[in-house]
């Protein structure tokens, strides 16, 4: 019972950033609204992490499942995208690196010239 | 057997998990970075369907009730990130500063490239949001007047490459703080991305969480310049 509690609270608080976002039509994507609620919600001690944890820890770690079917519909877009497939991937490749290593290198440096302080 | 599968609500949503399930206990078998089961899900599922004739819509009808659940888990990563605050407090220079820089060499890039390999317009601005979550990118992509179905493909094949490379990258790259892992991590290839780093670590997790947030909202203030660009 404890879980589908929880649950409830997740897709509650789902629905209510659904809400805000019709509502106020700015271009920020729903799941920002319910993620700013949820930390908001927490940190004020509104929502005893407790309340949440089990079933929210389940959402993150299944995570990647959620993505299954996307991934999938590569198979309908497939003809879409082969003229350019090969400079696609290239550009996936590339930039993924590319955005890993200085995101990482910076914080590294910065983190690294705080502690010498 | 067709007529079966066709008009059943369950079958994609089964087929979904098990071909998962599978692919989670083959990479435990044998643990490599490069069986990653969101990708062995991806190409068996797409063989199975290739090799029955059964098409994507029959399939998607039930599975589309699983992708239902990326903004509700995307939220949940208020949890680790409520977990981890002290450190953001802390630290807040270096991860915003990490960030800014992260999202910014990432649209600098997708321009060189794109520029180089002479791409349309149209397909340039698809790729703009290939790093944030789908949620955020389908109406970003949409919003810059790119496919937005191309773009989710490149937002999901971003972040499996992330999972499959991102530690990897951090090793032969010497970036070593469990925060600017989790930054990378999560800047780079969001929430699947996201899930990895907190396979490493809590701190890993927290800052992935967090960059996946912050990066999607500097990226929707940042794309519209860059999609000008061209």
């Amino acid at each position: 019972m404890d879980k589908l509690k929880q649950l409830g609270i997740i897709l509650g608080i789902t629905f209510g950033s659904e809400v805000l976002y019709r509502l106020l039509k700015l271009p920020v994507p729903a799941s920002v609204y319910g993620l700013l609620i949820l930390f908001a919600a927490l940190q004020s001690g509104l929502l005893k992490p407790e309340k949440i944890e089990a079933t929210g820890n389940f959402l993150l770690v299944a995570m990647p499942v959620f993505f299954i079917a996307p991934g999938v519909n590569l198979m309908n877009i497939f003809d879409q995208v082969q003229p350019i497939l090969w400079q696609a991937l290239v550009l996936i490749f590339i930039s993924t690196i590319v955005v890993t290593v200085i995101t990482g290198k910076v914080a590294d440096f910065i983190l690294r010239k705080e502690l010498d302080k | 057997m067709n007529e079966l599968l066709l008009n059943s609500m369950f079958f994609g949503s089964f087929l979904s998990l098990g071909v998962y399930l599978a692919a989670a206990r083959l990479r435990q078998r044998f643990p490599s970075p490069l069986l990653n089961p969101l990708m062995l899900s991806i190409i068996v599922i797409i063989a199975i369907l290739k090799l029955t004739g059964i098409e994507y819509e029959h399939y998607d009808r039930g599975a589309k009730y699983l992708t239902y659940f990326i903004t509700p888990a995307t939220i949940c990563l208020a949890i680790p990130l409520y977990r981890q605050f002290h450190h953001l407090k802390k630290n807040y220079r270096a991860i915003l500063l990490a960030i800014l820089s992260g999202v910014l060499s990432g649209l600098i890039c997708i321009f060189g490239l794109a520029y180089v390999m002479s791409f349309s317009k149209e397909h340039y601005v698809t790729f703009l949001p290939k790093s944030i979550t789908t949620a955020i990118g389908i109406d970003l992509s949409k919003e810059l007047g790119g496919n937005s179905t191309i773009t989710v493909t490149a937002i999901v094949l971003t972040g499996i490459m992330g999972s499959v490379m991102g530690e990897w990258i951090c090793k032969v790259f010497k970036i070593k703080h469990p925060i600017s892992v989790g930054l990378a991590l999560g800047t780079a290839s969001h929430v699947l991305g996201t899930s990895k780093a907190l396979e490493i670590g809590e701190i890993e997790g927290a800052m992935s969480s967090l960059s996946v947030a912050i990066s999607g909202i500097m990226t929707i203030v940042f794309a519209g310049l860059f999609a000008r660009l061209m």
